[in-house]
């Protein structure tokens, strides 16, 4: 099982630098043909090149801290069962500091589902997830503004509140039956074996 | 180095310092999470870096503001919605993105519904969240984030 993941893992790398291969190949067949394009092309890489290396290495050991300070029981533990409004907030606070791709925390949201939690909270704790990351708001702020950044955060917060409420409506309060896992022979929430995947 | 990125810096060593403080092999294997996510980020990295130099060398910002910009109206919401929702690019490369489309003529609106479905919208691992959460948990979230980035987005146009 895991062995596989870090193939798979070993495959999506190999792909982005065959990506990466092709984009720069074109770059340089660009470059040769339009050579007083150069100047504009470096200079706009370069910019963008150094304020990437300011921040990203910051940002990743943050994402480490998280992934390995934060476990994924310790999410269950705060939001199974709970209910009301401020349990939809800290489903949202909770949901923006683990790291790791969206698709992790399906799991998590089924076995949340599954002990009780309401349908909106889970809802508000898997946008969370995917799109209030600490992490990610801080490389928001450094390259689109604190102006950009807070307005789309603050927006975000309150439709994601309503989303949820709207699907609650539509399933009901409580869905314990979800399938959850797919493969029973995993554990239903793993912990420290999950490592970030960007 | 600007205030943001000072910002960041400080606070990733701080975080980093309390995690020595309080379990210092958790924080060991931090770091190695931290080296390993930034060596796996970096090819696309790099391509996206090219990919803007590319973009400001050769695309016309009229160009760029014709598809994305205050002009391109509805469709051109509905495309970078439908973009953001099929691409799968790691959202903290994204931004830089983001930026540069922004810089170059692309409009408020079109840049945080591009950002909002990317990372709300999982299109490719739409299949995995059905067969975890059920077909109709996981069609009402994904239909209803699309509608959701695309008001966040409008809304933000109109504020900013």
């Amino acid at each position: 099982m895991r062995q596989g993941a870090m193939k798979n893992q070993r495959k999506a790398f190999l792909r982005d630098l065959l990506f990466l291969g092709v984009v720069a190949l074109i770059t340089a067949v660009l470059l040769l043909m339009f050579p007083e394009k150069k100047d504009p092309v470096f200079s706009a890489s370069e910019n963008f090149l150094v304020e990437m290396l300011l921040i990203m290495p910051a940002v990743m050991v943050l994402m480490g801290l998280f992934s390995v300070f934060v476990p994924d029981e310790l999410i269950v533990r705060y939001l199974g069962g709970d209910s009301g409004v401020k349990s939809m907030l800290l489903a949202i606070f909770i949901g923006a500091f683990p790291t790791g791709p969206l698709y992790v925390a399906f799991p998590i949201a089924a076995s949340l589902l599954k002990k009780g939690a309401r349908v909106a909270s889970v809802i508000a704790f898997l946008s969370a997830w995917a799109c209030i990351k600490i992490p990610q708001e801080l490389v928001e702020l450094q390259f689109l503004g604190a102006g950009f950044m807070l307005a789309r955060l603050t927006l975000t917060v309150v439709f994601v509140l309503a989303m949820g409420l709207l699907i609650e409506r539509i399933v009901g309060r409580e869905l314990r039956d979800v399938p959850g896992i797919p493969n029973p022979g995993k554990p239903e929430v793993s912990s420290g074996q999950k490592e970030s995947k960007r | 180095m600007n205030t943001t990125a000072l910002f960041i810096n400080v606070l990733a060593l701080v975080c980093l310092l309390i995690g020595f403080w309080k379990d210092e092999a958790r924080a060991r294997r931090a770091l190695v999470v931290a080296a390993k996510s930034f060596v796996r980020i970096l090819p696309t990295m790099l391509a996206i870096i090219l990919i803007i130099g590319l973009m400001s060398g050769f695309v016309p910002e009229k160009t760029i503001s014709e598809i994305v910009g205050e002009e391109a109206g509805l469709v051109g919401i509905l495309t970078v919605a439908f973009l953001g929702a099929i691409l799968h690019i790691p959202s903290l490369i994204a931004f830089p993105l983001a930026a540069s489309l922004l810089e170059k003529g692309a409009s408020v609106t079109s840049v945080a519904v591009f950002i909002t479905t990317l990372t709300m919208i999982g299109f490719v691992t739409l299949p995995l969240e059905m067969r975890i959460l059920g077909n109709k948990l996981a069609l009402l979230r994904n239909a209803l984030s699309f509608i959701v980035a695309i008001i966040i987005g409008l809304i933000m146009g109109v504020i900013l």
